[in-house]
């Protein structure tokens, strides 16, 4: 195990070295910040001096150095924009979108194991097809169309629901929540229903394709004949085994419902991090572009890093078979 | 299935054709290409001639009656734009982009794919690793990364949307040729012997196109979804070059105040078209898949 695991982080820290060059140096082949930091009527010397100050006439490879080192001590630069340091800016609206994305995973199980079940129990029936059409409109759809369309429905035509912010928010542990209040709550709905489709629509078809595998087994076969209600071999026999999978998958999930907040954010002004790194990018804010991908990327790698760990945990061939 | 001689394609066109559904979404697609292709010439304006944008029309309600002396039968924009017009004019774009990018990550991906499958060893290591590495990360996301570092415009987001999803063809090709590698016939091909070059595109590569033709149909799609989104997002194609992406984008700010016909209708276009092309994948998975064959 303890091979496996030295591996595998060496594996980690290799990927977010390249990424961070890779991040590092593409961003620095777009534009020229300075047209966006100082006032275009400046003189050369305010212009040479404001350059000079945030080392950007310096060669790549001592900025990249520089980067490196800072990156290490835990600095990731101050925002072009707003003036404060990157990270901090960042981490400011993280917990926003981890509201968001926690709320989203929440109506994706909550919706969709019932409904995939179900669909998996009468396959042929009409409400099934109903479902499983839907999850692969769910599928097809783009997130961003999905949203203006809800917007358009709830928001303009009838009026229910806010279109766009977080709403009234409480402060609890220093940090602010919308799910708190009714108004809040109001305004998470539909970005998180919006977030929530395509993780929906995937639990729907796990979920499905699960128990129309594990009802024809002997040991649901055998609880049935046994008397059992059909919610105790549903819930308790099925479910169990249905579940696995579908925790595995939700947790790798877990990464690229973050990355598509970036999306919904933006179509429901959100102010997390997603909306923030769209902002940044329009405005050319290299520290704050540098930042949200560098902590994206250890993300994922992260979450790829437990996912194989657990994977050996719970299954020798992984840890023994070397290679792969 | 009757025993009679056909060719392979009439065969093919024949189960294809099994499902309606598949083949209204072939024609919906045609019919999206047709549309894109003559533009120019079947819309009553060029959307993009500023001398015949009058802001007179700006935001018309659909079926309003222009100042051009034509109906406009899905209103207009804020700058007086026919969205009809605008909207066959971002499908070219569109479609464009998605095509442009399918073949483009098709040939790579491919090349990549077959290369590690053929060599095997050190090579089909590394190369696969970057394929697996490059999969955990969503596709929207990378496409996000690129755009930010390569800028704006047609080139940059073909790019993007290629180096986004090359890694999905070189995965399908790399299984397909990998279970296709150790069959008779590859062995009897290189013991002739054939020249590797040889081996691998005729004998090794036409085996591995049916999964190939799927993903492809899917990925293009795909492309056109991304493009959309990042395009919405303002990050994608510039507005001098328009797809329907950018169109929803600029109606957005109108939605709110109950013009909807802005962004809607070219929205609905963009649906069609990605509806479309995803039916006629999936009846191409149903056909070319031999494990669903009865």
């Amino acid at each position: 195990m303890i091979p496996f695991l030295l591996q595998r982080l060496a594996g980690a820290v290799v990927v977010i070295f390249a990424m961070s060059l890779i991040v590092f140096g593409g961003v620095f082949a777009i534009g020229n910040p300075i047209d966006v930091l100082i006032n275009p009527a400046a003189d050369q010397i305010t212009r040479a001096e404001t350059i000079a100050r945030y080392g950007l006439d310096r060669p790549f490879w001592e900025q990249y150095g520089y980067f490196l080192g800072s990156l290490i001590r835990g600095d990731f630069g101050t925002s072009f924009v707003f003036n404060q340091p990157a990270l901090g800016l960042i981490l400011s609206k993280l917990p926003a979108t981890l509201e968001l994305a926690l709320a989203a995973m929440l109506i994706a199980i909550v919706l969709g194991i019932p409904l995939g079940a179900y669909a998996g129990l009468k396959p042929e029936s009409a409400a099934s097809r109903t479902i499983m059409a839907a999850s692969v409109l769910g599928f097809s759809l783009p997130t961003f169309w999905v949203g203006l369309m809800l917007i358009l429905v709830f928001s303009v035509e009838l009026g229910w629901l806010p279109s766009g912010g977080r709403g009234e928010t409480v402060l609890v542990g220093g940090i602010e929540w919308s799910f708190l209040t009714a108004d809040g709550l109001a305004h998470l709905l539909l970005p998180a229903f919006n977030l929530a489709l395509f993780k929906l629509s995937l639990i729907i078809r796990l979920t499905r394709a699960g128990m129309r595998e594990t009802w024809p087994a002997d040991f649901v076969k055998f609880a049935r004949a046994k008397g059992l209600s059909m919610r105790r071999v549903v819930l308790v026999h099925a479910m169990r085994n249905i579940l696995i999978p579908i925790v595995t998958v939700l947790g790798l999930e877990f990464g690229s419902v973050v990355a598509f907040a970036v999306v919904t954010e933006t179509i429901f002004s959100w102010p997390g991090m997603g909306k923030l790194v769209i902002d940044s990018i329009l405005t050319l804010d290299r520290p704050v572009m540098v930042t949200y991908l560098m902590l994206v990327v250890t993300m994922f790698v992260i979450i790829n890093l437990l996912v194989d760990l657990a994977y050996a945990a719970l299954d020798p061939r992984v840890r023994l078979g070397g290679q792969r | 299935m009757s025993t009679r001689a056909a060719s392979p394609a009439a065969l093919f066109w024949a189960e294809f054709a099994e499902s309606k559904v598949a083949l209204g979404g072939l024609f919906v697609f045609a019919l999206a290409v047709v549309l894109a292709l003559t533009a120019p010439w079947i819309t009553p304006q060029n959307p993009y001639d500023q001398a015949l944008l009058s802001l007179m029309d700006a935001r018309l309600p659909p079926g309003s009656l222009g100042s051009g002396g034509y109906t406009h039968w899905l209103g207009t924009d804020a700058q007086g734009r026919d969205v009809l017009s605008a909207i066959f004019w971002g499908l070219r774009t569109s479609l464009f982009v998605g095509a442009a990018a399918g073949v483009v990550a098709l040939c790579i991906g491919t090349t990549v794919g077959l290369a590690a499958a053929f060599f095997g060893g050190r090579v089909e290591l590394a190369l696969m690793r970057l394929v697996d590495l490059q999969l955990s990360f969503p596709a929207i996301l990378l496409a996000l990364v690129l755009v930010a570092i390569l800028g704006q415009g047609l080139f940059q987001v073909v790019a993007a949307l290629v180096a986004a999803q090359y890694a999905y063809f070189a995965r399908t090709v790399h299984g397909a040729a990998l279970a296709e590698r150790r069959k008779e016939y590859i062995e009897a091909a290189s013991g002739i012997p054939l020249r590797p070059a040889r081996v691998v595109l005729r004998h090794l590569l036409p085996n591995c196109l049916p999964p190939l033709i799927v993903v492809a149909t899917v990925q293009v799609a795909n492309a056109i979804a991304i493009e959309a989104t990042l395009s919405f997002l303002g990050v994608g194609m510039p507005v001098t070059e328009p797809s329907l992406g950018t169109l929803i984008a600029n109606g957005f700010q109108f939605m709110l105040s109950g013009r909807y016909w802005i962004s809607v209708y070219p929205g609905i276009a963009l649906l069609i078209v990605i509806v479309a092309i995803n039916l006629v994948g999936d009846q191409l998975r149903d056909v070319l898949n031999p494990r669903l064959k009865k």
